[in-house]
Formats: C-alpha cells, sequence, structure tokens
C-alpha cells in the first residue's frame, strides 16, 4: 500500500475528499473575483521601476486537481523592460506556459488561481495588478495592451471562419470604436502585409487549411499586433515550424517589435532561439526561476546546476563530443514537490547545505541571479562549489 | 527518367543500397475518383549506406523524409520506381512469407510515442509480441530475453505489467526502441525518434542509441529537422528538398563545406546557442512548393539566391563531386568535366 501512495494512488474516498476541499477553496477566489464595480483603486498599483513593461512579484498559481493541488508556478519574479525581449526557458511542465498565462488571465478556471502575488502591468500613467482587475477591464487590456502568440498556428485559428473575419473580430472588438467596416478591412489588409504576405488580399479570403504553417504563424501574428500592443507574449512561437521557417519568423518579429516598439516574452525551451532574440533570459524548473539575467549572463556564466546541463545536453552544430551530458532522473511530480531544492536530486554537484529548505535569490552581478546554494557565501561551501 | 535507369549491382559493405527510389501517391478526384495527379513525395532518391553506420536524413517537413524510411522498410504499399537492395537482395521482389523474415532484421521507431504504443497492452506484451511471433526465443527463455532487452533500454523489469499511459515521454520512447531491439535487426529507421521530448530526456535517448549502436553493430537511417541532432549522431548526411536529395555525404564535409545552395541556406538558418554569434544568415524567401506541381527544372530554383537560367528548365543531375559527397546542382556542372 505505501508502494502505491508514492505512485499517486489515491481511494476514491480521499479523492473526493480533496475535491470537496478544492471546491470549497475555489469558490471563494471565485466569490472574490465575481463582484461587480469593483472599486479602481483596488487594482491600482505603482510600478517599482517605470522603465518596466511588466513586473511578476512573487507570483503563485496552482492547480487545485482532484489528484491534490499543483504548485504549478510557485513564486516567480521577474522584470520584463519596456522595449526589450525576454527569453523563458524550461522543460515542459516547468510553468512557463502557466505564468504568461497568468499574465493574461486566461487560466483554467476556476481550477486554476492565483493564490497569491502580483502582476503589475506599465499603462503609461497608471498601473494595474492584473490578478486583481475585474473581468471587463481585463477585456480592454488584452488584446490593446497584451496580446499573445500562440504555439500552434494549427489549433489558434479557428477552421470555419476566413482569415480576413478572424482578424477583423480583433480589430472591431479591441479598437474598432467609430471604424466602417471598409476601415477595419484596410487596416486587416495592412496587418497581413506587414508580416510579410505576399498575396494579403488574397490571403484575407482564404480559409486556414489552405495556408502552410509558416503562413499560418504569420496570421496569428498579424492578429497578435492588431491593436500595436506594449506587450507581446510568444508562446513558443516557432517551435512547430521548419527551421528556414523559423528563421523568417524570428526575423519578423525583431522587426516588428522595433517597429512598434513593444516587449516581447519570448518562451521556448530552444536555447538557441533564446540566445538569438533575448536581451534577458530567465530560467524556470519545476514553478520556480532557477536563475535569470541578461543573455550573456546566461550564455558566457551559467550558475545554476540546471542552466549548466541543459546547456550541455544540446547538441552544438560545429562542435564535436562523443557523449552528451544527460540530467539525470526526471521533473519530480508536481503535485508532491520535496521541500528542500528542487533539482537536488537531479544535481551532480551537491554541497552540504542543499538538504535544507529551498535556496533563496543569489545576486551574483547587478543583472544576475541565482538560486543554489553553491554560491552562499559565508556559510561552508565545501565540494566543489 | 526510365531511360537511362541503370541498375545497381551488390556491393558487400553495403547493408542498404538505395538507388532512383520513387513514391508517388495519387490525387483523386471527379466523380469517379479518377487520379487527377500525383504528389511525387520520393522522386528519385538514390544512396548506399555502410554497415554499421549512421546516416542523417535532414529536410524541412514535407518534403519526403519520413516517405523515404517508410518506403525503404516496404510500409506504404508499393514502390513507384528504383531500387532498394537489403543486404543484396531486392525488399520488393520478396513474396510475403519472405518479407515477413526480413521484417525481423529492418525495424522502425516512429517519431511520436505518445501514439505509437497500443494503449490497451501492457509493455511487456508489447516489447514481447512479434518476438514471440516470430519464434526468435523458445518460450523457456522469453521472460528472460524480455527482461533482457528492456535493461539495455533502461528500463526496470517491474516495468513490465505496466501500460504505456503510466510512462513519461522518454520512457515511452524507451518502450518503442526495446520492441524495435527485441527483434535483433541489422538495421533500424529512427523516424524523428527525439523531436517530441525535452531537451535533458533528447540527450539521453540519443546517447542510449548510440550505445545499443556500437553493442549490437546496428545500422540507423536517422530521420530528423533538428540539424545539431544529426550532426551529433550521424556519419554521413543526406539533405531532402521535395522529394530529392540534394546533397549527400560525410557528416563533417556536410557541415564544413555544405556544396548545394539549399543545404547553406538551411545550416545557417539553425539558431546558435550563443547571444554574441553574429551570422550571415540566408533567410530563404517564401516556403516549400506543392509536392503535387513541383516547379519545372531545379525543384529549388524557386527560393534559390544562385538560381540561373537553364536551372528554370532543366534538373540538375545527381554526381559525385568529391570523393564521396554527392550534389545535384547546376554550379557543379563543369566540376563533372574536369572529374570524368
Amino acid at each position: 500500500m505505501a508502494n502505491r501512495k508514492n505512485d499517486g494512488y489515491l481511494s476514491a474516498r480521499e479523492s473526493r475528499r480533496i475535491s470537496r476541499e478544492n471546491r470549497r477553496i475555489t469558490n471563494a477566489y471565485e466569490k472574490q473575483r465575481k463582484r461587480r464595480n469593483v472599486p479602481e483603486a483596488e487594482y491600482t498599483t505603482a510600478m517599482r521601476d517605470p522603465n518596466n513593461a511588466v513586473e511578476f512579484d512573487n507570483l503563485h498559481t496552482y492547480f487545485f486537481t482532484d489528484a491534490g493541488t499543483v504548485k504549478a508556478v510557485d513564486g516567480v519574479s521577474f522584470d520584463v523592460p519596456i522595449g526589450k525581449t525576454v527569453g523563458v526557458v524550461g522543460e515542459s511542465g516547468c510553468g512557463k506556459s502557466v505564468t504568461s498565462l497568468s499574465l493574461m488571465q486566461l487560466l483554467q478556471r476556476p481550477q486554476g488561481q492565483v493564490v497569491d502575488g502580483a502582476i503589475r502591468l506599465n499603462l503609461g500613467d497608471k498601473a494595474y495588478d492584473v490578478t486583481k482587475t475585474p473581468n471587463e477591464i481585463l477585456q480592454h487590456l488584452r488584446g490593446n495592451t497584451i496580446s499573445m502568440i500562440f504555439q500552434e498556428p494549427m489549433t489558434a485559428l479557428n477552421p470555419v471562419f476566413r482569415i480576413g473575419e478572424q482578424i477583423n473580430e480583433v480589430i472591431a472588438l479591441h479598437d474598432g470604436e467609430g471604424k466602417s467596416e471598409d476601415e477595419i478591412r484596410k487596416r486587416s489588409i495592412e496587418l497581413l502585409e506587414m508580416v510579410g504576405i505576399a498575396n494579403s488580399e488574397g490571403v484575407y479570403m482564404m480559409y486556414p487549411h489552405e495556408l502552410s504553417g509558416g503562413m499560418r504563424q504569420r496570421v496569428v501574428i498579424a492578429m497578435a499586433l492588431a491593436c500595436n500592443p506594449r506587450v507581446i507574449i510568444a508562446d513558443e512561437p516557432t517551435t512547430a515550424l521548419d527551421v528556414t521557417i523559423q528563421a523568417q519568423i524570428l526575423d519578423l518579429l525583431r522587426q516588428l517589435k522595433d517597429r512598434i516598439n513593444s516587449s516581447i516574452m519570448f518562451i521556448t525551451h530552444d536555447l538557441g532561439v533564446i540566445a538569438e532574440m533575448a536581451d534577458y533570459v530567465v530560467v524556470m524548473y519545476a514553478g520556480r526561476v532557477v536563475e535569470k539575467g541578461t543573455a550573456e549572463d546566461i550564455f558566457y556564466h551559467p550558475a545554476h546546476p540546471y542552466t549548466i546541463g541543459l546547456m550541455a545536453s544540446k547538441p552544438v552544430v560545429g562542435k564535436k563530443i562523443d557523449k552528451l551530458y544527460s540530467i539525470p532522473g526526471k521533473v519530480p511530480n508536481p503535485i508532491n514537490m520535496p521541500n528542500y531544492c528542487y533539482f537536488k536530486d537531479r544535481c551532480e554537484m551537491q554541497v552540504a547545505p542543499c538538504a535544507g529548505e529551498y535556496p533563496c535569490e543569489i545576486r551574483l552581478s547587478d543583472t544576475h541571479t541565482v538560486s543554489c546554494y553553491r554560491y552562499y557565501e559565508g556559510k561552508d561551501g565545501e565540494g566543489n562549489g | 527518367m526510365a531511360d537511362n535507369f541503370t541498375s545497381v549491382t551488390y556491393d558487400d559493405q553495403y547493408i542498404l543500397m538505395v538507388n532512383r527510389l520513387k513514391k508517388y501517391f495519387p490525387i483523386k478526384g471527379g466523380m469517379v475518383s479518377k487520379t487527377v495527379g500525383y504528389v511525387k513525395a520520393v522522386d528519385g532518391v538514390t544512396f548506399n549506406l555502410r554497415r554499421g553506420t549512421t546516416m542523417g536524413l535532414v529536410g524541412e517537413s514535407g518534403c519526403g523524409k519520413t516517405t523515404t524510411g517508410r518506403t525503404i522498410l516496404r510500409l506504404s504499399g508499393e514502390k513507384t520506381g528504383g531500387q532498394v537492395l537489403f543486404n543484396g537482395q531486392e525488399v520488393y521482389d520478396l513474396s510475403a512469407r519472405e518479407l515477413r523474415k526480413l521484417r525481423t532484421k529492418m525495424q522502425i521507431i516512429f517519431q511520436d510515442p505518445f501514439s505509437s504504443l497500443s494503449p490497451r497492452l501492457p509493455v511487456g506484451e508489447i516489447i514481447g509480441e512479434a518476438v514471440r511471433e516470430h519464434g526468435l526465443v523458445p518460450a523457456a527463455e522469453f521472460d528472460d530475453y524480455i527482461d533482457h532487452v528492456m535493461d539495455q533500454c533502461g528500463l526496470q523489469p517491474f516495468h513490465k505489467d505496466r501500460y504505456p499511459h503510466e510512462f513519461s515521454g522518454g520512457q515511452r520512447q524507451r518502450i518503442c526502441i526495446a520492441r524495435a531491439l527485441a527483434l535483433n535487426p541489422e538495421f533500424v529507421v529512427c523516424d524523428e525518434p527525439v523531436s517530441a521530448l525535452d531537451v535533458s530526456i533528447q540527450a539521453q535517448i540519443i546517447n542510449l542509441l548510440k550505445e545499443l549502436q556500437e553493442q549490437h553493430k546496428l545500422t540507423y537511417l536517422f530521420i530528423s529537422h533538428d540539424l545539431s541532432v544529426v550532426e551529433h549522431i550521424s556519419d554521413t548526411v543526406g539533405v531532402m528538398y521535395l522529394g530529392n536529395l540534394v546533397e549527400y555525404g560525410a557528416t563533417d564535409d556536410i557541415f564544413s563545406h555544405p556544396l548545394h545552395p539549399y543545404t547553406e541556406a538551411l545550416f545557417s538558418a539553425i539558431p546558435v546557442p550563443d547571444p554574441n554569434a553574429k551570422m550571415n544568415r540566408i533567410v530563404l524567401q517564401g516556403s516549400i512548393p506543392s509536392p503535387a506541381n513541383p516547379p519545372a527544372g531545379c525543384k529549388f530554383h524557386t527560393r534559390c539566391e544562385k538560381c540561373m537560367e537553364c536551372c528554370k528548365t532543366t534538373a540538375p543531375e545527381w554526381k559525385e563531386i568529391e570523393p564521396g559527397h554527392f550534389c545535384a546542382c547546376h554550379l557543379y556542372d563543369d566540376v563533372r568535366e574536369s572529374n570524368a
């Protein structure tokens, strides 16, 4: 029996108890969220630094499932400066996408809830905490201020509507006040041209299945940029594409970012793409930020064993190695996270204090921070530090 | 093409010889399902694969990499033309019974470990089914044999009674590898075995494939669109574009001085994990044309930077530019004369 418990086995009774408990918790959150006429003061905050477009501050996003609480994002803090690109790297299940969905407030509710922390969004003259902002206000922020490019261009478009209609809808909903249908149509075609679609009038009348993967991704990008957002979240925008098409899309994103001077939060698991796109890099592991810094910091002086392992396990063209480094073991079960460093069981550079509680962030330089006991100064750092 | 078709003769050092292999898929249309055209998925592919080596096959999606792999194994019906010699034996001349025997020698590892395992069978049965079917080991030794194969692939004996849904992606890919290896094959087609996996798991699987190759003297045809993985694992590399091989040669040659403009563009598009790397990237315009209606002449001419007049009308010939380094491009037309 004890053995089964470790596998995550639950009796029906236990599962019912958990789901009752979950309902109680999520109902409380939903009630809080569904209030009408929330005063603006409640969700207005001040940015810590006016040069940031978005600040994630100690964000906790949990999913209350029948098998237990999944701490998908467990204390994530980082900033997205205005006009810069921040790359978020990590393996599947590390909470990259949930972080971005928390910013968009598109979490699967009621199971998914932001339970703690703040996400401050800079609106120029004021700042909102999107985790407390009511839905009606968010509706105006999505698309206009923050917008998202989704991972799979095949599933992000509706197969039964023409491309043009789908872009028109975005403009009409978010930016359409006082615009005639003709103006909206003109804007849509202009957008298609902007993302490098040659036959823009033709594509306007097409259905998604008539386009190739790269073209579809361009359409999705056009939709995301329709209202000149300040923050663009790109969730693995090139993962489903070939390298040659990927190069085209990355080029395009870079140009467009400069043209409308927005910030990009770029989520991917490809270190090569990150190196090319990002000014700042955030490395996530099991719902936490393990290391963050400028692209130079991360790529030239990786500090966390996970970052080092990640870099070593990817073959690089032009570098000959006999055997790839592989990080032993696997990601811990998200329902039962250990109370020590989440990476300890897979780490080959352990030091004595690693058995203690989760390490806090250590500043290595002005821009570079890491959560690892190997960099605790003053403490007995015996071992191979 | 049929006019100058010359069949190859078997050479002992090659486990696999593929000569002008073609596979067309008919497009049906109209009221009576008439064939209105063909998708030329594989349109004249030629290469020889040495025993115990790995050949990487790269290209964009839709260029016919997977179809090539499947056609070699005779998994997608009849071929349209050309030859596939496996150990000197034309695969498509075999009777059903002979083919069944040969199946144990050639295996395939599929791309998606989530959909290529039957959800209703326990892992031991998935791995052992074909072994029992072909009677490779006596019934008494069967369990030990399966344990042994699983152990080689990094699976524990108690995994045998579990079902695929209880495993992670990396573990499932190990099951797929174990299933292929249980038959003691000589040749394995690995169809994008690591694309669906995370980076750290990718490394584990690649290392496993390399270890198994050394132990069992396996020959791999490694199909992938991830060029860095291909460079790491392969001895030779073939680059495909729209159903044709455009370049084939030793990995070092291909990566250090690619001959074909497409190969050059493809390699320059690989993102390098170094923020200060300045690359003069060749960004290919447009996307891959439809294989149902490929451009005339050289199929790549619509996107090629070095396109010349002759490229638009005549298809370039497949020839050996340097020893062991093949390429099909008009840029090297005069090279042949000096060599011949």
